[in-house]
């Protein structure tokens, strides 16, 4: 029998879980010509802001044992180049779901972002980003207060009839707080979790790799602190939850799964292998068959 | 771009602390010149972006040298065993749409791309003077290979072990019909020998050398830049510079670039 590996996030059908995360796939059409974009379950859109941004200056990637740091600083063309340039050319290849990744640094900055994503049709869901570690004054700040999180997803909410997903930050004390405070207000789903806070120290320079000194720490290191956190949150909250941190395998996303994710999202490990994506969903079905399941579905908060 | 899984054929030392890298496996795609790889490196969670030397249908050959913790564990990579790699990347030289006189500049292992463009200018029927830099006699590399293609490449070093003495721009500045630099610049370059002037100029090497040489130099040129990367493909933003035509990834837009777009730091 064949499995099923379809899933849904917020009434939106996905033909597989897999999702690119966001910033670390691009707009999608740069990857176009390399892999089949068809077979992804929905990718997120690179972070977009109101106003188009160059970002930080490099080096703005460092490595680590188990992963990387970035401080590319929400580099991006804005959201009207978004709407009518990235998403109606990614739309001509990709029939799957589009997630488009908001930012902003001021609550009037979200509303309008959103607003203008609103009306666009090729776009499926809108992920809030309230968590991205390199900007300063805006992103992580909402992110670290369940009233200012809360306030982010209320704007959004009021703006848009597309389902709202909220991107959370794990640089934080209690998530499971922040989770509640995103339901309270109206999120339809929840994307667990945005990078950590890092750095790294060029010992012979005896100055920091990253020009922007810090940066966000993600890869395989993460995922189980990651896993911890999606299980804490899906517990609590009633929407659904994405999982992502640190997956590199189909293992790593029936651990998601298992732990209460419906969907996830595959970040670093595309920068180190552009097909990974491919191959997760490749040895999805076997995998689950492997472990006595009938479908993705089947296993989502198992545990 | 495609993931291709190859077999080392060599890996040994063939300058100080520099490698040659010789990749075999079938069907290869087509790398121009001025792109690159990424190789996974055994214990490191990045590739590494490598320019290409030399390739063919079956095989690719790449120049590295012992810089960081990275190369220094390429440089274990016995023959036999396998390495895995992303290509071809990047934006490489464009080349003159008909017959030229090209001048080519490098600096380091900078010889290294140069060298692939050597070989198409060659065959696209451009006539060329190649200048090499290097810092002494033993950082030389591929001055055979050049030989092999029917260039003498004029080598110059810093600490004048072989060659001449100084730096590229020394040489680039000493043309044999000219009385000064400013001369090259008002006329273009003289061509050792010939007297033919070049038309265009390629430049490869540290990022001193190639401001130095795209200053001094006002026909048409280009060069290749060098930034950190993350996924070396275009999607993940991480090597953006500024330039005269607005933000480019160095992976993906370049990383040659032509020398009005470039903003030297």
């Amino acid at each position: 029998m064949a499995i099923d590996i379809s899933t849904s996030i917020c009434g939106v059908r996905l033909a597989n879980p897999v999702i690119p995360a966001s910033g670390t796939f691009g707009f999608g059409l740069e990857l176009a010509g390399s892999l089949g974009l068809d077979r992804l379950g929905g990718i997120s859109l690179k972070g977009t802001t109101l106003e188009p941004r160059f970002g930080n200056p490099t080096p703005r990637i460092a490595e680590c044992r188990g992963g990387l740091l970035n401080s590319v600083g929400l580099q991006n063309p804005g959201v009207e180049a978004l709407v009518s340039e990235k998403v109606p050319a990614l739309r001509k290849v990709y029939g799957g779901c589009v997630i488009a990744n908001l930012s902003g640094f001021s609550l009037e900055e979200y509303e309008r972002c959103a607003g203008i994503a609103d009306g666009c049709e090729g776009i499926d869901l809108l992920e809030i980003n309230v968590s991205c570690p390199n900007v300063h004054g805006g992103g992580l700040a909402f992110g670290t207060d369940p009233a200012n999180a809360a306030a982010v997803t209320a704007a959004v909410k009021a703006v848009t009839h597309k389902p709202v997903i909220v991107k959370l930050s794990p640089n934080v004390t209690d998530i499971v707080s922040i989770a509640r405070a995103c339901e309270d207000a109206g999120a339809d789903g929840l994307t667990l979790v945005n990078t950590f806070l890092g750095m790294r120290i060029d010992i012979t320079r005896r100055r920091p790799v990253l020009a922007n000194r810090m940066g966000g720490f993600s890869g395989p290191a993460i995922f189980p602190v990651a896993l911890r956190m999606v299980h804490q949150v899906s517990k609590a909250c009633s929407v659904p939850v994405i999982g992502c941190g640190g997956i590199s395998r189909a293992e790593d996303v029936v651990e998601m799964a298992m732990a209460g994710a419906s969907a996830v999202q595959v970040g670093s490990e595309n920068l180190r292998n552009p097909f990974v994506c491919i191959e997760i969903i490749d040895r999805l079905p076997a995998l689950l068959e492997e472990l006595g399941a009938s479908s993705f579905k089947e296993i989502i908060g198992c545990v | 771009m495609e993931r291709r899984v190859l077999t080392v054929a060599e890996n040994r030392i063939v300058a100080a602390r520099t490698h040659r890298l010789v990749l075999e496996g079938g069907g290869l795609p087509t790398v121009a010149p001025g792109q690159f790889v990424q190789l996974e490196v055994e214990g490191f969670y990045l590739r590494r972006p490598i320019s290409v030397c030399d390739c063919s249908e079956d095989s690719i050959t790449l120049i590295y040298k012992e810089v960081g913790e990275g190369t220094r564990s390429l440089a274990s990579l016995a023959e036999g065993s396998c390495a895995d790699l992303l290509l071809p990347l990047g934006t490489g030289y464009r080349l003159p749409l008909k017959p030229e006189s090209v001048l080519l500049v490098g600096g380091g292992l900078g010889a290294a791309p140069l060298h692939l463009l050597c070989k198409a200018l060659k065959e696209a029927g451009c006539s060329m003077r190649v200048v090499l830099g290097f810092n002494t006699a033993a950082d030389i590399v591929l001055r055979d290979e050049y030989k092999a293609l029917g260039v003498e490449p004029e080598i110059v070093t810093l600490d004048g072990s072989e060659g001449a003495k100084g730096l590229v721009t020394d040489l680039l500045s000493c043309c044999p019909s000219m009385d000064s630099s400013s001369a090259c610049k008002q006329e273009g370059l003289s061509q050792e020998g010939s007297g033919a002037k070049a038309e265009r100029f390629y430049t490869c090497g540290p990022l001193p050398m190639m401001r130095a040489v795209c200053g001094m130099l006002t026909i048409p040129g280009q060069a290749s830049l060098e930034e950190r990367m993350g996924c070396g493909a275009g999607f993940c933003y991480g090597c953006t510079i500024h330039t005269a035509s607005g933000p480019a990834r160095v992976c993906a837009d370049g990383p040659v670039f032509d020398k009005e777009d470039i903003i030297w730091q």
